[in-house]
């Protein structure tokens, strides 16, 4: 590709010199070019209040899971059977659980396992989506037919029971509840995919590539599906919550994440017979879930504000 | 059947249109003034000269980030730049008419063409429907539809460019409007069906007495269809002419304009038009001039 | 350069099925510029859109370059012959720089040194390096015009079709992409193909020309003939009139030709 070029940038290092790097009209370099397309989408959604508190619950989720070492004392598992149920207080901030394993220990390395099945089920579904959705979208007839059928009698079932089926029949455990949610979580994807392709396929820019001699192939991945991708990734932040709320829902059937991996779901799963006496022990992963499944619906709803090319040119 | 001066329709001063962007304030429309007689006035300019804005701001349609600013906007004793919208709305379509490029976006989609000419008719004049029916029937003949027992029962997806266009001016006709607004009216038309859509407008500006504003990018036309000719530029007025003279125009832009149109005569390479900065003189009233 | 022999196309199938060129055949010589005009529906754009392969439903002959066209087209093909399309908005891939829009003909052709014909191909159509890691948005209407004529210049092709290249534009801005048009024709010796409505425009650009009438071509004819006022049909004729602005007896006396 062409050369990088982050030099001006880089050298002009004052603030001042950046911003202009980056807001200039004259832009030396591809790098250049992007950086300013992502700085000006980031004005756009920074000016978004509520947006940014989306970003900064999934900003601190990251923190948390990357840092889970340093901030927490064990590894969540260690269990002192004399400290059982234990309140919250200065020692343990969220309580204990009824082994005595510290909550907050365990709500931090669960935060890992929630990133662990996001990001696995993002990986998977968006790209079989992207690839189902623009093929049946761009080639159309007996190709769209089929696609499409089979996208429906996915999309038909309710998810959670879909789940239920798929882990079942493969095992519990926590990969094949991520397989399982992703196996349902894929076909709006591909509609979605489906119908922007629809809105694109006959766009002159589209003829233009044609005309050109690109492959169909090409088409598809250069052209059309840089277009989607944003329709995609701000329904991918929406169903985050979702995606969260389907794996603590397997967790909490025993079917998700195995004990002792502090699993969310799996959390309040075990601690529900405690809510009436030690009501910190269920409670505080549900609030975990609630705050994570919020941060990332309002993030979602700021992206497409900023994304989505009918909300205007970004 | 022209001339401005004897009775005047229509006296804008010092109309100003501003709009708040997040690139900063844009003067789209800047100290215009004109009157309107019965008549045919074309408004002539590329795009971004203020000319549709200019329309636009007569009726108070300017988008919710532009403020209008004038010294008067008189109509029939009132000045519409400071009337309440309450009074703006009985104006709006009942006297003054306003008809865009594609008429098919000004239809109820749903709803079959010959009902809706047939309730505009019934919400302006409370007849009943019978009458309303045969009066559509009417309106639409007038407009030299054909077949139109054919056409009342079409959805507006179904029909064509000009003959949408037809339509809109003739729920237009309904409540007589003094004023007629036509944005580019005819330029997604074939030049045949331009021809007949300009006839319809040319009789009623002749027979009804009615007031022209014919906002258009194409000077051929404008010179060859109305009675008087302004022309924009940067959100003002370069110049006003008499339409048969403009081909003897002395601004520098309007020759510039006219020298870089291709002509059927003509296989040299077509003038540039150079933009002077001097043509565009600070506004006095209210705003900074130098828009940028 | 080109033949087209008794071509037709039809959009649909069974009783719904729309005729929309319905067997027109011209010839276009090496270097010349030939114009097709005709109103909306008369079918001038299909004719380009089948003769760029972007659709195959067509019947008849066409052949370009001494080799007969088949239904697809191979990659090759595209380095003979490329388009100019008419929304300066439309054609120019919102998501891509102009560098990646420019580099992308070069890539698909595999061409190299593309560093050096984007700068070239910008130079050729007016722009500066400055507008090469720009996204369209950021250009006006003229300047994308001009970087869809550098993309499809860029690979050298000896035919280019060009529907509609300038009705989206103001008229000075068409002025200077048809100075361009002209300058380049005259530079590299293309052939041209130009479809429009405006006569002005094709009396302009064209050596010859066809005026094209609900999917046939009713009349071709030099555009000496045509300066002259001297066409032969009364459709064309019309059109003539009609073109030279509002003229009341006209509109009182439209025929309708199908």
């Amino acid at each position: 590709m062409t050369e990088m070029a982050p030099r001006d940038g880089a050298q002009a290092g004052s603030e001042a010199g950046l911003r202009a790097w980056l807001l200039s009209s004259t832009p030396s370099s591809a790098f250049q070019a992007r950086c300013q397309r992502v700085y000006l989408s980031w004005r756009s959604f920074s000016r978004n209040p509520i947006a940014m508190v989306g970003f900064l619950i999934i900003l601190l989720l990251l923190v948390v899971a990357a840092f889970a070492p340093l901030i927490t004392s064990g590894d969540g598992t260690s269990q002192v059977l004399q400290d059982r149920l234990l309140p919250p207080s200065a020692e343990h901030w969220f309580g204990t659980d009824q082994l005595g394993r510290d909550i907050f220990d365990r709500i931090i390395w669960g935060s890992r396992i929630t990133l662990y099945i996001v990001a696995l089920v993002a990986v998977i579904v968006v790209p079989v989506g992207l690839l189902v959705g623009t093929v049946a979208g761009y080639l159309g007839g007996w190709v769209d037919a089929i696609l499409m059928r089979i996208t429906d009698i996915f999309l038909a079932f309710p998810r959670l029971i879909l789940a239920l089926a798929f882990v079942s029949a493969l095992g519990p455990g926590l990969e094949n509840a991520v397989l399982a949610i992703a196996l349902t979580t894929w076909s709006p994807f591909a509609r979605i995919a489906r119908a922007e392709t629809l809105t694109i396929r006959n766009a002159e820019h589209i003829l233009a590539a044609r005309v050109q001699g690109a492959s169909t192939g090409r088409i598809l991945l250069h052209h059309v599906t840089p277009l989607c991708l944003s329709s995609v990734i701000v329904r991918l932040t929406l169903d985050m919550a979702g995606i969260i709320l389907t794996a603590a829902g397997l967790g909490f059937l025993g079917l998700g994440a195995q004990p002792p991996l502090p699993e969310w779901g799996a959390m309040i799963s075990d601690g529900r017979q405690y809510l009436l006496d030690q009501w910190w022990v269920p409670t505080i992963p549900g609030i975990a879930i609630l705050v994570v499944s919020m941060g990332f619906n309002l993030l979602g709803d700021g992206l497409r504000d900023v994304l989505d090319p009918r909300s205007g040119e970004g | 059947m022209s001339g401005a001066g004897d009775d005047t329709l229509l006296d804008v001063k010092n109309l100003s249109v501003r709009f708040q962007t997040t690139k900063g304030p844009v003067e789209a429309v800047r100290g215009v003034s004109f009157t309107l007689g019965r008549e045919r006035l074309g408004i002539v300019g590329e795009s971004g000269s203020g000319k549709s804005q200019t329309g636009r701001a007569i009726l108070g349609l300017t988008a919710k980030n532009g403020r209008i600013s004038a010294d008067h906007v008189r109509f029939d004793g009132m000045d519409l730049a400071r009337t309440t919208d309450q009074a703006m709305r009985k104006v709006r379509g009942a006297r003054i008419s306003m008809i865009m490029q594609d008429p098919r976006y000004s239809l109820n989609p749903v709803i079959r063409v010959g009902e809706q000419i047939a309730e505009a008719y019934r919400v302006h004049t409370g007849a009943n429907r019978s009458e309303a029916r045969r009066r559509t029937i009417e309106m639409l003949n007038r407009v030299r539809i054909r077949e139109v027992e054919k056409v009342v029962n079409l959805y507006p997806h179904e029909v064509s460019g000009g003959m949408g266009q037809r339509i809109m001016i003739a729920m237009m006709l309904i409540p007589d409007p003094d004023i007629l607004i036509a944005d580019e009216p005819t330029s997604a038309l074939d030049v045949t069906v331009q021809l007949q859509v300009l006839a319809i407008l040319d009789d009623m500006v002749r027979e009804r007495g009615m007031g022209l504003i014919f906002i258009s990018h194409d000077l051929n036309l404008v010179a060859s269809f109305c009675d008087r000719v302004l022309v924009m530029y940067g959100g003002q007025i370069m110049e006003t002419l008499d339409a048969g003279k403009l081909h003897e125009a002395e601004h520098p832009y309007t020759r510039g304009l006219l020298n870089c149109l291709p002509t059927l005569n003509d296989a040299r390479d077509l003038a540039v038009l150079e933009r002077d900065p001097a043509w565009l003189e600070p506004v006095g009233a209210g705003g900074p001039g130098g828009g940028q | 350069m080109i033949e087209v022999g008794d071509l037709t196309v039809t959009f649909g199938t069974g009783a719904r099925a729309v005729r929309a060129v319905r067997g027109i055949s011209f010839t276009v010589a090496e270097g010349e510029s030939f114009g097709l005009v005709g109103e909306s529906g008369s079918g001038k754009s299909t004719v380009l859109r089948a003769m760029a392969g972007l659709n195959r439903d067509w019947g008849g002959r066409m052949t370009v370059a001494g080799q007969p066209l088949g239904k697809t087209r191979a990659r090759a093909f595209y380095r003979s012959l490329q388009m100019v399309f008419q929304d300066p908005f439309g054609s120019l891939h919102p998501r891509h720089t102009i560098n990646d829009i420019l580099g992308e003909p070069l890539k698909i052709h595999v061409i190299g040194d593309s560093e050096t014909r984007i700068l070239n191909a910008l130079d050729e159509v007016g722009l500066g390096p400055e507008y090469r890691f720009r996204f369209p948005h950021q250009l006006s209407g003229g300047q994308r015009q001009r970087i869809a004529i550098a993309r499809a210049l860029i690979i050298n092709p000896p035919i280019m079709l060009l529907d509609e290249p300038t009705s989206a534009l103001d008229v000075s801005v068409q002025a200077e992409i048809l100075n361009l048009l002209r300058r380049l024709r005259n530079e590299h010796r293309l052939t041209y193909i130009l479809v429009s409505h405006d006569l002005s425009v094709v009396a302009h650009m064209c050596d010859r020309l066809a005026i094209m009438n609900a999917g046939r071509v009713v009349e071709q004819l030099s555009v000496e003939r045509l300066r002259a006022h001297e066409p032969d049909h009364p459709y064309t004729k019309q059109l003539l009139r009609a073109s030279l602005g509002y003229d009341r007896a006209a509109a009182e006396n439209l025929e309708w030709f199908d």
